[in-house]
């Protein structure tokens, strides 16, 4: 597997710069030659069709929601970061770089984060001239505020709805290219397989899911971008149609996905209120600057909350992690819960919670106060509970919530298969080991509007894939399609007894279970007995009903389940042979006396590739071993 | 698209302004066209004198009716299509429909519409082309009640000028309401009128882009006023003729 | 609690469509709707029951798929809140239910619940963006924005395209949707430049699509799971007006006419 990363030469600051100096550029006019096909409309996918269609070629753009706007991006609440330095706070690009660096526990490129942190600021400009709308000071200048990880305030924002609004500028643009008969956009499509011809990606199937048609695409290149793995838990705070499938067939084509178990944690989310819970929802970080997490200092403690006294009550961030407290990075939080609940000192129906209290804070700023604050927050964690958070302190659990890992790609986001080129949460590239808050989207739109323009044309001037035009007829087309549609056949004949989503629920459990917030080889070892037995009784006893000539959810979902059943596997193997805890993956066996994470850079200091090897054969672990000449290896402490 | 006027058919907005712009014209003539009826309370000799001086300005005058006429013509015929562009826009209608803001009279326009352009035609069969026999008029000599219609009131007693040879519109006015059909048939009329403009009165506001967020509830309370105004004015003419209040002169 | 529900199920936009009554047990009232659907369909599967088709993604409120018009109110009694938020607490022991899909000649039935709003996005394309090419933007502070403008352009950006303004309306008319896209642009100056062509075409795309007419009723704003205000309806009006009145010059120049 070739994994050269192909980083530039020359200092950090002018790599890029240098780079795309070098890159080849189109012709104008052979531009129109080009088709390209582009999976996924998020602010990865819809940047990136947008920008690729100004630029004259031809696109093909697919999403399975009903409209692109609708991609799970639209979800992000709390902001975009840029080192714009406006505050004059001592940000630069190279503190946005380093903050990235170190939140991704050193296990990141350096060369693509530096990347990422110079284009940072023409993100915000370009958003601004689509008609974004930031917050803004009363002078009329652009606001910001501050996020975890950083001690500069770099975050810009649209309330608590900088993905939505980021997304609609993407979508606009997106839009216009359609109006203008540049793109054409297939919604409601699904991907299920790419087409490698030649050693080069060449298109993909997809089934129109209103038809049921399974169909060819061909082009010149793929650009995948469809967001991350985290429905593997079946429970996650990302929408209910986010998927692996488009990642993983590319995967079983030939890909390389690389540290599949990197996964992150949202601390505060809202807790599962019973089996028939479909998804999580996030309340925002913020909440933490005036909340206070504690849990009954007893264990099985029945007692409402406001019958313990003070003495009583565990504040046990304020208690492990003094100058931290309640403000400690995602996965410190969020092990840190799930530790006190293991001892069963956990609160609610479930003992799967803990209280996040503003008792103290609306004692001294009084609830009108508070109401300014997080009003509308209060308001939807009323809503979903029944419960007023102005009397009783909220109960919050942590929650799946982003992926690092993803398809391994290099400087240029081109996966191993050439032609495949893989944006925004679907690839592994900027947030090593952990993601800094804010941090999803700037790369997203980064991939989209400031990289893949210039890369993707380098590769379609070098490889000469225009003398080399294949047709969606093509043998390796065909078969494609006639695979996808066996799959479709075998999954509506089964008829057996159990539905798809009860699969879905128990993978998500056993994920959750044996690879979630803590890992230890013994439980991945489990987990990797079960997938596989649960994959089988899968294969002989799901039913799916209705057929697949119309809309039909529960076959959609049947694939995709299909594909996280394989896909499992996959993750946990790779949580076990990452024989460190890092960010994200915390290995119970590889901690510190004080029960933080404990890197192994000798032995781990790159990225995990794997390599299909076909059906029924262990994949292939490959390293890219990651260098840093610029910045410090050092031990993450919030103490 | 290059006159504004050639906007209207096309669009849907263009019909809106339409609808705002006409019913704002005939609110217009309603209110005028009150004011000037009401001097009936003030007597016969007021009444008569302004209808007169109406009379004194043909050109005016028939500029005005045919003005008229276009306006409740084009309001008609606009009114009408969008009903019936908006009742194709749901071809299968929901089995429960709940409304929370949108008020009765919003959602009966074209029928309290086509109630007032049945009053309409009605009120014009009545005074302006006479041909609606019911003003009871007493015989003298047998004390019989007999219904007429103008036309025949004006053959009975040549045509009705008052002492000051004008029309006699009081007259008129006085024997029209003396019937209990016809001033019910008025005092309903009316009440539907109100009801319209209860919503078409701040309707026309937002339909020419005038909504503010200051003054939205005192345009509410107004137009609910008006139409209040509208009633109560209109009404008051036929009752207090039914009732004896006025027209005691009138034998 | 124990419910009945009439539900809409329609097998394709050719076949025709009809209430069918489902009895369900012991509905826990911490279910949000759709979980309450997800175990009923869960049920039907079991008994060997096609499950009812309804379109849902992100559940939070925000990605604008879920589209339930319950009890005869688009996104069900709550205000400012989408179907995805809506709990079942919300309902009592022995109600009665009926779920419909948005019905709109706009919004062709597509399966049971799910409808296609692809007109939604044609509307935009006609002319719901800035024409701005990445890659050429100045410095986001270069324009200083009143904090009240941005507040008011978001208070307008903030529709998710849910199509709940279509489906309360009794005219099935559009008009929200499109005054919020025509709004969020016209109050930020990146705007202005295409301000009065952007009216002009969306209004047309908008009658293209076969949506009603705008009579002022209201029932959109009540429904919008954002609470956009009727007041960019007003706002578009004004801006359409002034696109027509323009002189044949400044037409010729922004393409109206
Ligand atoms: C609740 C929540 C809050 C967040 N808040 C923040 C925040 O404040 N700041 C921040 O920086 N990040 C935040 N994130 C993370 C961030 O939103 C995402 O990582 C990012 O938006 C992903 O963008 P994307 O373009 O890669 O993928 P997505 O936006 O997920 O888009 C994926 C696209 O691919 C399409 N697709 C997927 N599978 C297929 C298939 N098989 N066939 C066809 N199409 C397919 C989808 O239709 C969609 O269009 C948050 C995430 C969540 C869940
Ligand atoms: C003197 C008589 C009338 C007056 C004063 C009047 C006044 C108004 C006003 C002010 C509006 C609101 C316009 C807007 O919202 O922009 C309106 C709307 C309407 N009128 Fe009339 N109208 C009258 C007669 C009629 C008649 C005879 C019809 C018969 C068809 C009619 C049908 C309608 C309809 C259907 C509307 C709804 C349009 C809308 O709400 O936008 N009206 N009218
Ligand atoms: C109680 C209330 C009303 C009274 C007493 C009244 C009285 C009259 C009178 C006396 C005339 C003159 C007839 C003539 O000289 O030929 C007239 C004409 C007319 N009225 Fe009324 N009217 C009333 C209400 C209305 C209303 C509500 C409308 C409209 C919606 C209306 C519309 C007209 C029209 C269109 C004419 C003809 C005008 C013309 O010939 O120029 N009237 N009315
Ligand atoms: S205006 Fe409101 S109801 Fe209409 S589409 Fe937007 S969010 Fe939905
Ligand atoms: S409900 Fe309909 S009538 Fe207009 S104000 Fe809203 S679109
Ligand atoms: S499912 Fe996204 S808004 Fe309801």
């Amino acid at each position: 597997m070739n994994l050269d990363p192909k980083v530039p030469d020359g200092p950090l600051a002018e790599k890029w710069t240098r780079r795309k100096f070098d890159l080849k550029l189109v012709n104008p006019a052979n531009k129109r030659k080009y088709t390209l096909i582009v999976v996924g409309s998020g602010l990865a996918g819809g940047s990136a069709a947008a920008t690729l269609a100004e630029l004259g070629y031809n696109v093909l753009c697919f999403c399975y929601q009903d409209s692109p706007r609708r991609a799970h991006s639209i979800a992000a609440q709390g902001g975009i970061n840029a080192a714009k330095n406006y505050q004059n706070d001592g940000d630069s690009v190279y503190r946005l770089f380093y903050d990235t660096i170190k939140g991704g526990d050193y296990r990141s490129r350096e060369a693509n984060v530096y990347r990422l942190a110079e284009v940072s600021v023409n993100i915000i400009d370009q958003c601004v001239a689509q008609g974004v709308p930031f917050a803004r000071e009363y002078g009329g200048q652009l606001a910001n505020r501050s996020f975890g990880g950083a001690l500069v305030s770099r975050t810009f924002y649209c309330r608590g709805q900088t993905g939505q609004q980021l997304l609609l500028g993407a979508y606009q643009a997106l839009s216009r290219q359609i109006g203008l008969g540049k793109v054409k956009m297939f919604p409601r499509a699904e991907m299920l397989d790419l087409v490698v011809v030649n050693g080069r990606a060449r298109g993909i199937v997809a089934r129109n899911l209103t038809t049921g048609k399974i169909e060819s695409f061909a082009g010149d290149a793929v650009v995948l971008a469809t967001g991350g793995y985290s429905n593997l838990y079946y429970l996650s705070t990302n929408a209910v149609g986010c998927n692996v499938t488009a990642i993983w067939r590319a995967y079983k084509k030939g890909a390389g996905f690389a540290n599949p178990c990197y996964t992150q944690i949202h601390p505060t989310c809202i807790p599962v209120s019973g089996e028939h819970q479909s998804k999580l929802t996030l309340m925002s970080e913020s909440l933490r600057n005036d909340g206070r997490v504690w849990v009954s200092k007893r264990p099985a403690d029945r007692r409402p909350p406001d019958q313990v006294p003070e003495d009583e009550r565990d504040y046990y961030l304020e208690r492990k992690y003094p100058t931290y407290g309640n403000l400690c990075p995602r996965d410190v939080a969020s092990r840190a819960a799930k530790q006190v609940c293991d001892e069963g000192r956990g609160v609610g129906e479930t003992g799967r919670g803990v209280y996040l209290d503003f008792r103290d804070v609306i004692r001294r700023l009084g609830a009108a106060g508070i109401a300014d604050k997080y009003g509308n927050l209060f308001q939807m964690y009323e809503r979903i509970t029944g419960e007023d958070p102005y009397k009783l302190p909220m109960r919050i659990y942590p929650a799946m919530h982003y992926t690092m890992g993803g398809l391994w790609v290099d400087y240029h986001l081109m996966s191993n298969l050439p032609g495949l080129f893989v944006l925004g949460e679907a690839n592994f590239s900027d947030h090593g080991a952990n993601r800094l808050g804010a941090s999803a989207l700037m790369q997203g739109l980064a991939d989209g509007y400031f990289v893949i323009p210039y890369t993707l044309g380098d590769y379609l001037v070098n490889s000469k894939v225009l003398g080399e035009k294949v047709a969606a007829d093509h043998a390796d087309f065909r078969k494609a399609e006639e695979d996808c549609k066996a799959q479709v056949r075998r999954l509506l004949s089964i008829k057996g007894k159990r539905t798809v989503a009860s699969f879905h629920r128990e993978l998500g459990h056993v994920m959750w279970e044996y690879c979630g917030m803590a890992r230890t080889e013994v439980d991945l070892q489990k987990a990797l007995q079960k997938i596989p037995v649960l994959r089988e009784e899968f294969w002989r006893d799901v039913t799916v009903l209705g057929d697949g000539e119309e809309l039909n959810p529960a076959l959609e979902r049947a694939g995709r389940v299909a594909d996280f059943l394989e896909f499992g596997e996959l993750l946990c193997l790779d949580a076990l042979q990452r024989r460190e805890s890092c960010g994200g993956h915390f290995r119970e066996e590889f901690q510190t006396g004080e029960g933080e994470a404990l890197r192994d850079d000798e032995h781990f200091c790159h990225a995990a590739v794997w390599e299909h090897q076909g059906a029924g054969r262990p994949p292939l672990r490959h390293v890219e071993p990651l260098k840093f000449d610029y910045v410090h290896l050092e031990t993450r402490s919030y103490k | 698209m290059n006159a504004p006027l050639t906007l209207a058919p096309r669009s849907s907005l263009g019909s809106k302004f339409l609808m705002a712009l006409t019913g704002l014209g005939l609110t217009g003539f309603v209110i005028a066209h009150m004011l000037g009826n009401l001097q009936l309370f003030a007597g016969r000799d007021a009444l008569n004198a302004y209808a007169k001086a109406l009379k004194d300005m043909p050109l005016l005058l028939w500029t005005a009716r045919l003005g008229l006429l276009a306006i409740f013509v084009a309001h008609i015929v606009y009114g009408v299509r969008l009903w019936l562009l908006n009742r194709a826009a749901r071809p299968v209608p929901y089995h429960l429909k709940t409304y929370r803001e949108a008020t009765l009279a919003s959602r009966t326009m074209l029928w309290t519409g086509l109630v007032i352009l049945a009053f309409v035609l009605f009120h014009l069969a009545h005074y302006t082309f006479g041909v609606v026999a019911r003003a009871p008029v007493k015989d003298l000599t047998t004390g019989h009640v007999q219904y007429k219609d103008y036309h025949d009131l004006q053959q009975m007693y040549g045509p009705a000028l008052d002492r000051k040879s004008r029309q006699d519109v009081y007259d008129m006015t006085i024997y029209g309401f003396r019937d209990p059909i016809v001033s019910l048939t008025y005092v309903v009329a009316m009440a539907l009128l109100a009801f319209h403009l209860s919503h078409g009165f701040q309707s026309l506001f937002q339909s020419l882009g005038v909504n503010h967020p200051r003054w939205a509830p005192l345009l509410k309370v107004s137009s609910l006023a008006l139409a209040a105004v509208i009633f109560v004015g209109n009404s008051s003419m036929p009752l207090a003729v039914l009732f004896g209040l006025v027209g005691g002169d009138v034998e | 609690m124990n419910l009945t529900l009439h539900i809409w199920r329609q097998k394709n936009a050719q076949a025709p469509g009809r209430m069918v009554p489902y009895v369900m047990s012991d509905v826990s009232p911490d279910m949000s709707f759709l979980e309450m659907l997800d175990v009923l369909n869960e049920d039907l599967q079991k008994k060997g029951e096609e499950p009812i088709a309804f379109d849902s993604d992100c559940r939070e409120g925000i990605c604008g798929t879920c589209s339930l018009v319950i009890n005869g109110v688009a996104h069900g009694p709550d205000r400012g809140t989408a179907t995805c938020q809506l709990h079942m607490r919300r309902f009592k022991d022995g109600d009665t239910i009926t779920i419909e899909p948005w019905r709109a000649r706009a919004f062709p039935p597509v399966k049971d619940l799910v409808v296609d709003r692809s007109a939604f996005d044609r509307v935009i394309q006609a002319g719901g963006f800035v024409s701005e090419n990445t890659g050429g933007a100045q410095d986001g502070n270069c324009i200083p924005i009143p904090k009240v403008d941005q507040e008011r352009a978001m208070d307008a950006a903030a529709c998710i395209g849910c199509g709940a303004c279509v489906a309360a309306c009794k005219n099935a008319s559009a008009m929200l949707f499109v005054a919020a896209k025509v709004s969020h642009l016209a109050n930020l100056p990146q705007g202005q430049p295409e301000r009065r062509r952007r009216a002009r075409k969306m209004v047309a795309q908008m009658d293209a699509e076969g949506f009603g007419n705008c009579t002022n009723q209201y029932e959109c704003e009540a429904a919008c799971p954002k609470e956009i205000s009727v007041q960019f309806i007003a706002q578009m009006n004004r801006d359409y007006l002034r696109a027509h009145l323009a002189t044949k010059e400044e037409k010729a120049a922004v393409g109206v006419g």
